[in-house]
């Protein structure tokens, strides 16, 4: 219970944050519209769908989860700060729970990714994308993008332990772009050499894009006999993300009360 | 070797740390007295930080026992983490929050509640005279006002014992000035302060005790007259002629607590002066060795002085 507590409060303190800087409210809006004019557009006018569609209904799950992907930069860059910046030394000899660290960071990847999740599903139905399944399905695939958006937060915030220290944290930030790349959000792993084909379609993004895809009924929905994580998307994407909590959250607990030591 | 530790908060008992092959502690002792400020002196590298780490919990050690208010360190961190304060050698607040958002998080932290963490924020706030910036991102403080919040900070659990790594290293005089106020404030409630410094002029304005650090253990400690009993003043003599430089630097080996040193450029002798040994008596036996002086100086023994009588060695730049 007083974990819950004390991860609350340091979700509440990122929330103040956030208030304090309305710049970073600014970017979480520019810079989905800059995907979508990017993606959508320029990049867009050159892809066909397989099985036709229209490119911006297939991209729009993409940038859902790209922009729940962000969320491992996010972490990793505010826990790394807070080492730099001596913060965490303060945390850690405070009496409070050693899992409150990581649970309040990843509590607040939950909150800003609502926040930047209803962002982008506005710019998506601007353009023309649409939900096309109902309701349930529609909130279906809202809470997948949040389950993954919270997954990732762990692993930002393992890495972000890791490294300790801000300016390492900026240079890997910028790798989670060519992961996010490698997968189905963008274009059809279909038409890849095999041996990408293979770690494309086994990317956990991959299997969210697809989930997305199917519960908002957007074109690209893979072929029956496509790579089984494309085939069973929500499944695969469930799984991933269960595997993948229990691999961080244990590790980022462990690193938080060991840190230092 | 058993020992009696009287009405000692903060004890430690050949305490050893080493990371890899790096020893930072290599065996230090020492007992804080209760309700007492207690100084840690030595140079970079000494070992001070890495005993305030462990002493806070954030760091385990290789062997040896330490205790806060009577619990141990590795073994009962979270009773420890309970009674104590700390504020490191940078400010460590959040920096996008204002004053009052950060003290209000850290007493939510420390589980004063929702309206305890308020209430305390405010408290503090004014009485260390903060409230004009309250409401301003701490990162728009100036370097003094950031280690006063951050001070504060370290107060809010209203701890027995508060460990300050270098309170006041890179900061004006003036803020130095309020730091040490804020500190000699806290003795008055009866907290415990233990504080390193490079300093030892800080540690002779604000420690009742001092332990001199080096190489990881304490190879001095007594109250700041004791010391400074024990290192003297501090002697420069320059002298008109090179040629005499040989006979005064004998004449002041003689007369300090260690060997003199020469500086052939500046044509001068330094030596930390025995504290029995006053200045005429200098001037007479330079002139019973025939030098011939320009200028004679003293000045108050600084931490080179310290280190230079008490392990023979100057402190590595």
């Amino acid at each position: 219970m007083t974990t819950v507590l004390d991860g609350w409060t340091l979700t509440r303190r990122r929330l103040e944050q956030l208030r304090h800087q309305p710049g970073q409210i600014a970017g979480m809006l520019i810079f989905p519209a800059i995907m979508v004019v990017l993606f959508g557009f320029v990049f867009g006018s050159a892809i066909a769908v397989p099985g036709g569609g229209n490119y911006r209904e297939y991209l729009m799950p993409g940038l859902f989860v790209m922009t729940s992907f962000s969320a491992v930069s996010v972490a990793m860059l505010s826990v790394a700060g807070d080492h730099t910046r001596g913060v965490m030394d303060r945390f850690r000899a405070l009496p409070m729970s050693r899992a409150a660290v990581p649970l309040g960071e990843t509590g607040a990847g939950v909150f800003s990714g609502l926040m930047s999740l209803a962002i982008m599903l506005t710019c998506g139905y601007a353009c023309g994308w649409r939900a096309h399944n109902g309701l349930w399905s529609t909130l279906g695939a809202i809470g997948v993008l949040i389950l993954f958006r919270y997954t990732v937060s762990w692993i930002g915030t393992y890495f972000g332990l890791l490294v300790k220290n801000d300016q390492t944290a900026d240079q890997l930030a910028p790798l989670t772009l060519p992961v996010t790349m490698l997968s189905n959000a963008f274009v059809p792993t279909g038409g890849m050499p095999a041996w990408l084909r293979v770690i494309c379609d086994w990317n956990p993004i991959s299997a969210t894009v697809a989930a997305c895809r199917s519960l908002f009924g957007n074109p690209g929905v893979p072929a029956a006999d496509a790579a089984w994580p494309l085939a069973n998307p929500i499944t695969a994407s469930l799984l991933w993300s269960l595997l993948l909590l229990a691999v961080f959250v244990p590790l980022s607990v462990r690193r938080f009360s060991q840190a230092g030591l | 070797m058993p020992r009696h530790h009287g009405d000692a908060i903060v004890v430690t008992e050949w305490l050893r740390k080493s990371f890899g092959a790096k020893e930072a502690l290599t065996g230090l002792d020492l007992s804080v007295p209760t309700g007492t400020i207690f100084g840690l002196l030595g140079p970079n590298g000494a070992g001070k930080s890495t005993a305030v780490r462990v002493l806070s919990t954030l760091t385990r050690p290789t062997s040896g026992r330490a205790s806060v208010a009577g619990y141990d360190v590795a073994t009962e961190a979270g009773e420890v983490r309970k009674r104590i304060g700390l504020a490191g050698q940078h400010p460590a607040v959040d920096d996008k929050l204002t004053g009052r958002e950060n003290l209000r998080m850290f007493g939510r932290l420390a589980r004063l509640g929702e309206r305890g963490a308020r209430a305390r924020a405010d408290e503090l706030l004014a009485k260390f005279d903060l409230e004009h910036a309250a409401d301003r991102l701490t990162e728009t403080y100036s370097g003094g006002m950031r280690r006063r919040i951050d001070l504060i900070v370290s107060l809010i659990t209203a701890p027995a014992v508060l460990f300050l790594d270098e309170p006041t290293t890179g900061l004006d005089p003036r803020s130095r000035n309020e730091i040490w106020a804020t500190v000699r404030d806290l003795v008055a409630d009866r907290t415990t302060v233990l504080l390193t410094t490079q300093y030892l002029d800080e540690a002779d304005q604000l420690a009742a005790n001092i332990a001199v650090v080096d190489g990881g253990k304490v190879i001095a400690s007594g109250t700041p007259d004791e010391l400074k009993a024990r290192i003297g003043s501090h002697l420069d003599v320059i002298v008109s002629d090179p040629a005499h430089l040989e006979g005064a630097a004998t004449v002041l080996s003689a007369l300090g607590n260690s060997y003199a040193t020469a500086d052939l450029d500046e044509l001068s002798v330094s030596v930390p002066l025995r504290a029995e040994v006053q200045l005429p008596v200098v001037v007479r036996e330079l002139d019973a060795a025939g030098v011939v002086v320009r200028d004679v100086g003293l000045r108050k023994p600084t931490l080179d002085d310290v280190f230079l009588t008490l392990t023979g060695k100057e402190v590595a730049a």
